[in-house]
Parts: structure tokens; sequence; C-alpha cells
């Protein structure tokens, strides 16, 4: 079988035993103001603290390595873009200017790798919260925790049922690239770049029709069960809030309570040393 | 007459996509607590029957529907999916492609979950249902990974849970090997005398479902009702052969002996059915009529030895495995779901890679050829041949492997005209593939195959999802490019009868590796085998037992007979 790209891994630590529910309010509330604040104390402390918590929730490096990989490519990316279109954005933000190297439109300032560095945070603060919520929460508790949120339970159930197909889809796209391979296409490391996006481009269709071939019966085979027929459902794996639960909604609600707090010392979202 | 649960008053139905209707004019009643069989060739309208009773049709599935469908007193096209699905609890043909539920509890429990049921309530009632079914031990586990018997017994339980007045199975048999589809035709009957239910089973493997008592048996064809019997008086009519049906072994048995079937009484069973003098007159045929003839054995060509291999460390599915394969041999690979029959030839193709052991093919060692090396001597043709098309044109998609090898266009337009005309699709070459039926597409991934001249073909389940008539064309296609192209092929299958007929040899597959590799007709008079391997006896072989007949030698002789009656007929 092929390795999840990410999903749910069944664990029994305290972040699994946690309603869905929780998790996506803790998920959802730290990540806002995670991303709101510009200030890199606190930013850095939610890193920090998300680690712990992937400890905690006996996450594996190789689980995440192929993700954690992408976004990093793209943040780089993001962050060079940045620079390239504003590099005296983080003077014109903090209001002072310490030039290190550079002249000219190309100028290398503290105050613009300061900025660069707390939107580097804020990327690095996400997308681990994001995957301990997807790698912890069970998708059939995803759904119902996105119901409680008062999202619509059908688009939920949409959600939760793709996250739960993604393993079948992978294991169908690597048949169908197998055949493919066997017919002679180079799908493998000998193959460049735009051989293999060709090749990969000729798996796909067979994927979508057979995809949508299941589509079509499962959602009969829901309806024949009565889905969709009322605006409410109950959710069968639905866990009544536990001790557990309040604390962690009272802890983030205490991280947002101090993430406020901090926008009225800094006089603002920024925190800025330069003054 | 008991009370109509379910009334069929004129009812016609074309879909928007065709053309043509699909149900003519059809009129039928069935009682309160009946239990029906509902049987017809592919494409007869028998699914259409099957939609318009759970109210798919025309409620999620459009098309002109005229006359009226009356379910549990309800008008069907003024009710709705839901509100039928209070009454009507339905199977699909296959339970994997419609779970829904991450656990099997959930899975169970959807119904309920959808009518906003209290918790509480929710899990005491899967629990009822699923101790009634005999999966309570799997409730934890994903409903992917359970064995092919519960998987349908979880789809059971996630209707019955409704407790509704009636089930409906589509092709209840056509996921399953023969083992689980035998003891699931037995729990439908268990279902239908415990719970007092109105039963109706859409199938096209009548003596399959015939092992257990059916009230009545209604033949579509052509979108008409051409027969509303009784499972006695439809055996004893000649209208199965007719449409395309396939009629029970044991009487194509008495047939072969010259029995007339209107002198024959108890016809619904291999157990009841009896003749005047029939078992005389079964020994007599079987002393007068010459063995079935054993097929030369060619010289090696593909040599397995000492494999190994495993998914992960803790299940090893191949443990030192060898095996040959013969130039010429047209193999059956049979054995339990998850056994390692598909495993083995990923293993060929170099799909996957084995732990240890060699596999040589014309003395060349495969590890050392890529796969698509190999597939130039090896060819894999997958179940589902949506899986393997991935050009709009037949031309295109039979010529891809070759413009991928730089095959000269010259040469490239002669080898694919070959295929195709050995395939039969010549006349279709400039078709695009979305035109063609599931068989023809098949032929196509076929000839696709072909196409680069491999000396073996692998086909996993190649006659799945098709009737008898298209099973039939299928199988003598196959069977020419044994005999007259040379071709090595192994099927992969669970389907005894295709075994039977069609192979030469017949491997068995078991936990430990090879439990038996012998004729067909051999393996299934061994009931040791039968039952490790999740086989099942032929009522040939109930039949021979019965009249104390060698059932090696009649079985043989049986499916000989009817091999030489139908090259007759054509």
């Amino acid at each position: 079988m092929t390795n999840n790209l990410f999903g749910f891994a069944a664990g029994d630590t305290w972040l699994h035993r946690l309603s869905g529910a929780t998790k996506l309010l803790a998920f959802v509330g730290i990540s806002l103001i995670a991303m709101a604040s510009y200030d890199t104390r606190f930013t850095a402390a939610i890193v920090v603290m998300s680690l712990i918590l992937f400890k905690m929730a006996h996450i594996h490096w190789r689980q995440i390595r192929l993700v954690v990989k992408l976004i990093l490519v793209f943040s780089l990316l993001n962050l060079l873009t940045v620079y390239l279109f504003s590099p005296e954005y983080g003077v014109s933000l903090y209001g002072t200017r310490h030039l290190l190297a550079g002249s000219g439109y190309f100028t290398i300032t503290q105050e613009q790798l300061f900025y660069e560095l707390n939107l580097a945070l804020k990327y690095v603060v996400t997308v681990p919260l994001a995957l301990l919520f997807l790698i912890t929460t069970n998708p059939s508790e995803f759904a119902a925790s996105l119901n409680k949120l008062h999202l619509s339970y059908k688009i939920s159930y949409a959600v939760a049922l793709s996250l739960r197909y993604i393993p079948d889809i992978q294991h169908v796209y690597h048949q169908i690239s197998q055949s493919q391979q066997a017919r002679g296409y180079e799908l493998s490391k000998k193959a460049g770049p735009l051989h293999r996006l060709r090749g990969a481009a000729q798996v796909l269709m067979p994927l979508i029709f057979s995809s949508l071939d299941r589509i079509e019966t499962i959602s009969q085979a829901m309806k024949l069960r009565r889905f969709g027929r009322d605006k409410k459902r109950s959710w069968y794996m639905d866990r009544p809030f536990a001790a557990a639960d309040w604390a962690v909604i009272a802890g983030t609600a205490g991280i947002i309570v101090v993430g406020l707090l901090l926008f009225r010392v800094n006089g603002g979202r920024f925190f800025n040393p330069f003054r | 007459m008991a009370e109509p649960i379910i009334q069929f008053d004129h009812v016609s139905f074309q879909y928007d996509s065709q053309a043509e209707p699909t149900l003519h004019d059809v009129s039928l009643t069935i009682a309160r607590g009946e239990k029906v069989l509902i049987v017809g060739p592919s494409g007869s309208g028998k699914s259409t029957l099957g939609n318009l009773i759970n109210g798919l049709i025309p409620h999620a599935i459009p098309g002109k529907l005229t006359g009226k469908v009356t379910v549990c007193g309800q008008d069907v096209a003024a009710s709705s999916v839901f509100d039928l699905s209070q009454h009507v609890g339905t199977v699909l043909q296959d339970p994997d492609s419609q779970f829904v539920g991450l656990t099997t509890a959930e899975d169970i429990a959807f119904a309920l979950e959808n009518d906003g049921a209290p918790v509480p309530e929710m899990h005491e009632r899967v629990a009822a249902v699923a101790k009634t079914l005999g999966i309570s031990g799997q409730l934890t586990q994903s409903p992917q990974d359970l064995s092919g018997g519960q998987k349908q017994r979880t789809a059971m339980a996630g209707v019955l849970i409704d407790n509704g007045q009636v089930l409906l199975f589509d092709e209840p048999l056509a996921a399953l090997d023969p083992a689980t589809g035998k003891s699931s035709i037995k729990l439908i009957e268990d279902l239908h005398a415990r719970l007092d239910v109105t039963v109706v089973i859409i199938e096209h493997r009548l003596e399959d479902v015939l092992t257990q008592p059916v009230d009545r048996v209604l033949v579509i064809d052509n979108g008409q009702l051409i027969a509303d019997v009784t499972p006695s008086d439809l055996l004893h009519s000649a209208l199965l052969p007719q449409i395309g049906v396939r009629s029970p072994l044991y009487l194509q048995a008495l047939t072969a002996a010259g029995v007339d079937l209107a002198t024959v009484t108890g016809i619904a069973s291999v157990q009841t059915v009896a003749a005047p003098h029939l078992e005389s007159r079964l020994r007599a045929w079987s002393a007068a009529e010459p063995a079935a003839p054993r097929r030369q054995v060619g010289e090696p060509l593909l040599t397995i030895q000492g494999l190994r291999f495993g998914y992960d460390r803790h299940t090893q599915i191949f443990k030192d495995l060898d095996l040959t394969i013969n130039r010429g041999d047209m193999v059956a690979l049979v054995g339990r779901n998850g056994v390692g029959k598909t495993t083995l030839s990923q293993l060929l193709v170099g799909f996957e890679q084995p732990q240890a052991g060699t596999m040589r093919f014309a003395g060349t060692d495969l590890k050392t050829l890529s796969i698509k090396e190999r597939a130039d001597r090896i060819g894999y043709i997958m179940q589902d041949p949506n899986q393997m098309i991935s050009k709009n044109l037949i031309r295109d998609e039979v010529g891809l492997g070759l413009d991928l090898r730089g095959v000269p266009a010259a040469e490239r337009d002669a080898r694919v005209d070959e295929a195709l005309r050995i395939c039969g699709l010549y006349e279709f070459r400039h078709w695009p593939i979305s035109a063609l039926s599931f068989g023809q597409k098949k032929r196509v991934t076929i000839a696709a195959i072909l196409v680069l001249q491999p000396a073996m073909m692998i086909l996993d389940e190649p006659t799945a999802g098709q009737d008898w008539r298209h099973y039939t064309q299928m199988m003598r296609f196959l069977e020419s490019l044994n005999q007259e192209h040379g071709m090595t092929i192994m099927l992969i299958t669970h389907d005894m009868h295709l075994m039977l007929e069609y192979a030469s040899r017949t491997i068995v597959l078991g936990d430990d590796g090879i439990l038996m590799d012998a004729a067909p007709a051999r393996v299934l008079s061994d009931t040791g085998v039968i039952e490790a391997a999740s086989l099942a006896e032929t009522s040939l072989y109930q039949l021979a037992q019965r009249f104390g007949l060698d059932p090696d030698r009649f079985t043989g002789q049986v499916i000989e007979h009817e091999r030489q009656g139908m090259s007759h007929d054509e």
C-alpha cells in the first residue's frame, strides 16, 4: 500500500481522546490569533507549544515528512516573492532603517529580515497545528465537529468523505499508474520531469472516470439511507465534552487573550524591537 | 393471495440518456412475505426494475416513467427515495463502494444518524442488529478491512436497522467467492424466515440463488416481463437458454444423458431431482461417454522458485512458493479473497518486488527486466477496463504501447489491425471507446496488451459482471487465443463454472502456498481443498455423489458434452 499523504492515524493519546469539535475550535482559534499577531515572541511560543504537542501525540517524522517539505518549499518561494516585490516593506512598517547590505532597489535591511522572519513563523505555526488536527482527528468525528460549529452537515460530511477516500484514491492511482507503466509510460525516476508529468496526466483520465462512477454509486447508496432528508442529523461517534475538552478550550481562550493583550502592549499588531 | 406489497401497473421507463425505453409495459404483483427472484441477462432491465422499487427511479435517476408503481401502499413517483427507504432496504451490488462509515458500527448506524436518532438508542440498535448478523466482533474495524462475507453482512445490517418490510438485493453474489456466496444466499433465507420480510433478489446466477427456496421467479428480457413462474416451472421450460441465462449444471447433466425434463420431478434442487430410472440412465451415459480428454503439457514457460513476499513484516503472503506454468497452459488461479492471487500476478509483472526467490520466464530472469520490458512478455489485464483505458479512440488506445516503444508507423498500424481483428473489434476501429459496452471495453484492453505480442497473459476476473451470453463470448475468445494463437493464459477467478469449462489446469492457492495443482474437475471433487480455499462444490459433484458416480469423471464428461453441444449450435 502507498503511504497516506496526510490522514488520520489511530492512537490513544490525550490529544486523540479530545472531542473533534474541541480540536477544531482550538486549531481555528490559535491559528487566527497567530496569523493576526506579528509579535515574534508570541508566535515563537506557539511554535514551541505545537512541537511539544506533536511529541505528545506520538506523531512520527515520516508521517509528515512529505507535507512539511512541500510547505517549506512553498513558503520559501513566498518569502522570496515578498522580498522581490517590496524589499523595503519592513522599513515602512517599523519606521526605522538599519541597512545591512545592498543599495538601490534591492537592499537588505534588518527591518525587512525581521518582517520576513515573522512571516516565516506564521507559516510554521499554522502547519503543525493543522497537521496535528488532521492526524489526531478521526474523519467521522471531523465531520461531526464541523457540524457542531454550525456548518451544514452535508458539507461537513462531504469534506470528511473526501478525506477518507484519499488513501483509496491513492491506491487506485497507484494501480492505474502501474498498468500505464506496463504499457510503456516511464513514470519512474529514470524519466525526465516533463515526461513524467505527461505520463501522470495519462493516469488521471482513467482515475477521474473511475472516481466519477464511484461518486455516483456512493451518493445513491447514501440517499437510500436517507442522507440529506432532514436539516439535522446525529452522530454515532458523538462524544459529550469531557473535562479535558473544557480545559483545552479554556487554554485556547487564554492564548487568544494573551495575543489580544499583546496588541495593546505593542500598540498594534506589530511587535517593534527597533524603537 | 396475501396482501400485495409491491405492484407494477403497466410500467414503462426510458432513461433520459437512451433512445429506447428500458422497460416496456411491465405489470406484476409481489405479496407480503414472498421471496422473489428477478433474473435476466445484462441490459434486460432487471436493475431498472429494482431501482423503481426503491425509488432511485424516478427520484435520483431521471427518465420518462409511465404507469404506476406502488410499494407498501405508496405511489413511488409521488413519494421520495427517503420515505421509501423506511420500507425498502436496498443492498447494492458491491458493498465496498457504498460504505460511508469509518468503522463498521458507524456504517450500520448511518441511516439512524440521518434520522437524528439519539446516541444511546443508536448504540443499542447497532449492537442488536450486529448480533443478528454475527458481526458483533467487527464493530470497531473499518468496513474496508473485513472479509467479503462480513462486508456483505455489514451492508445488510445497515439496511436491516430500519426494520423495513422489503429487502432488495441487487446482484448480491457479484463480489463474493463461491463459498461466501453460498452462505450469503443462506443468510438471506434465514432473514426471510426469521424477520418475516419480503425479499426481492436481482441476480443472473440462477443456480446459486436456487440453492435456497424461492417462491417465485420473474424473468425479464428486453425490458419485458416474459415469465412469472415458480422455480420448478421455470426449470421445466426451455426459457433460460433462450434468454442467455444459464440453467443449473445438474439439469445440463440430465439433458446430456437424454432425460426428458418433462418427466423430472423435484427439479428445483439437486438433492430432490428425480426421474424414472435416473440413476441407471446417468450411470449408462457416463459409462458410454468418453472421458474428457487430457490436454497436452507444453515445455515450462514460467518457473517460480522459493518465492517470498509480504506487504509488511507481520503478514507473509508467500513463503517459498514454487510454481511452473507451461507453454500453452490455460490456468485458473483460485483461492480465498486475500490469499495472494492478485499479488502473485503483480510480482510477475514487476509491480511488486519479491523478498526472495527467482522467477524465470522463457529462460530470462525477470529480476533483470523493468516493468516495461516484462510487459513485452507477460500482459496483465485488470478487472476493471476503465482503470486501463486512457485514450478516446480505439485505435489510439490499442496502438499506445507500440507508440511508446517507438515502433514505426507502418508496422504499428499492421499490428494494431491484427490485434483488433483477433479481438473482433476491427469494424469498430474508429469508434470512440465511450460508445462501447463493458465487454467490448474489456476486449479493447486485451487488444492493447495483445499488440505487444506477449507470450503469456494474466487476466483478473475476465468475466466479472457479465451475463452468460457475454461471458461465453469472452471465454470463447480467450480460448481461441489460447488454442489458435498459442497464448499461455492465467485466469484469476472465483467462478467455478469458468474454471471447469475453460481451464486446462487449476492452481489452488492457500495460506501456506499451493494447496492443489490439478485438472479443474479433480479440484472440485476434493472436499478438503474446497473448504480450505472457499470454493464451492458444484451441483454436478453433488449429483454424482447422490448416485454413486465418480465425481471427477462425471463432471468432466458433462462439461465436455455441453461444450460440444454449444459449438454445434453456432
